[in-house]
């Protein structure tokens, strides 16, 4: 069945992007006015510009690692959702376009005091700005070394996009078991890719704002972060679908299967964000410390906050049988914690970057509207370009009649 | 009281499957299956009421979880106070971040081990207990069920043997209890 996107999605999606760029406007002209005439404009939008694109990249790369597995572990059940998935991965190349132009605001700007690293005057032994810490880390963070990794990452995650989406449509028309070989086998080598690149790149492009401290956990922790949007996001858009009469194949139990990953990857999140709490909280070593004496003294009501809504909200509500298989509670949760992490991400950001300056304004809302409002159109153009129910996956039947 | 049982076999959960649906359709009750594996999708057809071993794993979950509290708060905070890497120890909420991972570990012990046991008990195999399957051949490549004509008064044994053989069984076996 082929979807037609409705005028009222439409209407939507076109609200959140006039209203998140109106809001954006009201923002700069406050800050021009009000806050010392502008002086952390650059450093605050470019933050927020790092905030939203990331985060919603994130989620693409979340679904297409989850995509990946299913191809290399051979899962039967996903097939009713495959396009699902593939609508969600479909963000990808777009999300990386606003990253790198992100980014590219960034380094014009010299680092724009959010990659301070970028800002010659710390590695110049002569300025008063010398920091020896940064000096160090200057063989890895530096300009050209880390557009050449942006660029490999990036580059990475878009060609095997690229593929899959490719090979699954070729897989309409073929059919036969060649498609699904291939793809395990290409599944496989993402996989390796996204091991190395996911913790890697969360090192790049937000760890190396608080260029002193390092974490070894943190890209997991990220990486949890991504998972568990991504399956947020799979679920509450087939659940749009359902209602709107789609996806006659999905029944409740693909509903409940999404939802026990909804449920597992916060599980997973929280258990990641409490180990590098608790290992730094007991070691109690001044240089990894300051990391969390920011997010304690300045953002102490956001970053627990977060903290609790993100745990306790999908284990208290997701935790029964009957509630994984239950629009309503699903759905509800879903944008909570969605809100929770997006929270999750802007703390990343801002805590090391603009410190105790930061607050959520008009900026910070109107950004994320944006490109929410983005992500969403591009969601819904991705699952209108090809039938929701994919033809030849050789699980096709066993996913039809998938009961747990 | 005096009751009849009979035990129709059958060599495949399929076969199985497709002949409880259709004795159950003609109002039999089904009291139990024996088979060497879980046959999937056989609970809602017989009627098994849903398990509340659930339940039990909760509240296993939850003395667990107490039990370590009040254990760790009396030897850490009450009893023998120990400075560990200068952290203060004379309250157990400024340490409980170090008790979580003991915390969390017991109540997992606590819940595992308990619903292992409940399963035991209740199902009546624990260790050394004799077996209660009919035949011995259901732990290995055959399927029994079985039914009570105690509880199915409106049919005659010969007319639910009739209908048993109507349904591809390879066995079938009465027992007078």
């Amino acid at each position: 069945m082929e979807f037609k996107i409705t005028k009222k999605a439409n209407l939507l999606t076109m609200i959140l992007i006039v209203v998140g760029l109106v809001f954006t406007a009201i923002g700069i002209g406050v800050e021009i006015s009000y806050n010392h005439g502008g002086a952390h404009l650059g450093q605050r939008l470019s933050g927020n510009l790092l905030v939203s694109s990331f985060f919603f990249l994130a989620i693409g790369l979340g679904a297409l690692f989850f995509l990946a597995l299913q191809y290399a572990t051979e899962t039967g059940w996903y097939a009713s959702v495959k396009r699902v998935i593939e609508a969600i991965t479909g963000f990808v190349p777009y999300g990386a376009g606003l990253l790198l132009v992100t980014l590219l605001i960034i380094t014009l700007q010299d680092g724009a005091h959010i990659y301070i690293w970028m800002d010659s005057s710390y590695t110049d032994i002569n300025s008063p700005n010398y920091d020896a810490l940064i000096d160090g880390k200057a063989a890895y963070l530096n300009k050209p070394f880390f557009w050449i990794r942006t660029i490999v990452y990036l580059f990475t995650f878009v060609y095997f996009e690229r593929g899959f989406r490719k090979r699954s449509l070729l897989e309409d028309q073929v059919g036969g078991t060649e498609v699904h070989f291939k793809n395990f086998k290409t599944s496989a080598i993402f996989l390796v890719f996204f091991a190395v690149f996911s913790s890697t790149s969360s090192w790049d492009w937000i760890m190396s704002i608080d260029v002193h401290w390092f974490s070894t956990l943190f890209g997991w922790y990220v990486f949890a972060g991504m998972w568990c949007t991504a399956m947020i996001v799979m679920v509450t858009v087939t659940l749009y679908l359902k209602k709107h009469g789609y996806l006659p194949n999905v029944n409740e139990s693909h509903i409940h299967d999404l939802g026990k990953w909804t449920f597992a990857t916060s599980f997973l999140w929280s258990y990641l964000w409490f180990s590098q709490y608790m290992l730094i909280w007991y070691a109690n070593i001044p240089e990894e410390v300051t990391y969390y004496m920011t997010r304690i003294q300045e953002f102490k009501f956001l970053y627990f906050g977060m903290f609790f809504v993100n745990f306790a909200f999908p284990m208290l509500l997701l935790m029964s049988r009957d509630a994984k298989r239950h629009a309503g509670i699903l759905t509800f949760v879903g944008v909570v914690v969605l809100f929770g992490h997006w929270i999750d991400v802007y703390v990343m950001v801002m805590a090391g970057s603009m410190g105790s300056h930061a607050f959520i304004g008009f900026i910070e809302i109107g950004v994320m509207l944006a490109v929410l409002g983005f992500f969403i159109k591009v969601i819904l153009m991705n699952l209108s370009k090809a039938p929701l129910t994919v033809k030849n996956h050789p699980f096709l039947d066993e996913s039809i009649h998938h009961e747990i | 009281m005096a009751d009849k049982v009979i035990y129709a076999m059958y060599d495949d959960d399929d076969v199985l499957k497709d002949g409880a649906k259709k004795l159950v359709a003609k109002g039999v009750k089904v009291s139990e299956v024996f088979s060497p594996f879980p046959i999937h999708g056989i609970d809602p057809i017989i009627g098994v009421v849903h398990t509340r071993l659930g339940i039990m794993a909760f509240i296993y979950g939850l003395t667990g979880l107490l039990l370590a509290t009040i254990g760790m708060r009396y030897f850490m905070i009450t009893d023998w106070p120990m400075n560990i890497g200068g952290k203060p120890n004379n309250t157990y909420l400024e340490n409980m971040l170090a008790f979580i991972p003991v915390t969390f570990e017991f109540t997992v012990l606590c819940a595992a081990h308990g619903m292992a046991l409940t399963y035991f008990l209740r199902n009546k195999t624990l260790p050394g207990l004799k077996a209660s399957n009919p035949d011995p051949r259901t732990t290995d490549d055959r399927f029994v069920v079985e039914v009570r004509m105690s509880q199915n008064t409106q049919f005659t044994d010969v007319e639910m043997v009739e209908m048993f053989k109507q349904t591809g069984i390879v066995e079938l076996d009465q027992k007078d209890i």
